[in-house]
């Protein structure tokens, strides 16, 4: 039996956001679906890895890199982010309640066999290579990501 | 007796479906999977697992904020 598809476009770099695109990937793995996650503009800051990866960069890369969340445990809320203490708090509050955090739904994703793709052109626009993202993603443009997303039936943009 | 017995109490969505999925993986066609949860939403969402699956559900309950499902593998 063919496999059914989802996909889900991680436009926004919001960390409120993102725990939703991935508890729907997971909840779509976990339906048997084949699940792609294709990331874009500051989505991609989800995959950073948190550590500073020394690349070659010029002086526009480098500023970017500089200002945008180095990976998903440092993004922002989309509201009361209160200079980061909204995150701290949604945090606390998430342990409070046993719900996985950002890195943990990450990790699950990719065990579930979720296919994670991040979009060559905005990485480009951002500075951002791939050194400094997480191992193991697919690098790909909208091409492969509209394959993807005609063969399947739940396609979000969030 | 259910041949595998998941425990999901205390997990929060997407827990309780991510490891529903693993149990009946884990199952022969035919096999029984007893499963528990804690999550508010649990009645809705494996009603609704089950019948996006060929999977059978054979009972649903809640007793005292536990619900217990027993799915049979399609």
């Amino acid at each position: 039996m063919e496999k059914e598809k989802s996909t889900i476009v991680l436009f926004s770099g919001d960390l409120d956001k993102a725990i939703a695109a991935f508890i729907i990937a997971n909840g779509a793995a976990a339906y048997d679906h084949e699940v792609t996650i294709f990331f874009t503009f500051w989505g991609l800051n989800t995959l950073r890895k948190d550590e500073l990866v020394p690349v070659k960069k010029g002086l526009l890369e480098k500023m970017f890199g500089w200002m945008m969340p180095r990976g998903a445990d440092k993004l922002g809320l989309s509201k009361m982010n209160f200079a980061g203490m909204g995150p701290k708090m949604i945090k606390h509050v998430m342990k409070k309640h046993n719900a996985l955090t950002l890195p943990q739904l990450i990790e699950l994703a990719r065990e579930q066999g979720v296919k994670l793709v991040a979009c060559t052109m905005t990485m480009d626009l951002l500075g951002l290579q791939q050194e400094e993202l997480l191992d193991g993603l697919e690098y790909a443009g909208v091409a492969a990501y509209l394959g993807d997303a005609s063969d399947a039936k739940v396609n979000l943009f969030i | 007796m259910a041949d595998i017995i998941v425990d999901a109490k205390g997990l929060a969505c997407p827990m309780p479906i991510v490891k529903a999925k693993k149990g009946i993986d884990a199952l022969q066609s035919g096999q029984t999977m007893e499963l528990h949860t804690t999550d508010k939403g649990s009645m809705s969402d494996f009603k609704a697992w089950v019948n996006q699956s060929k999977h059978e559900l054979i009972a649903a309950r809640e007793e005292n904020g536990i619900f217990t499902f027993l799915v049979k593998k399609g």
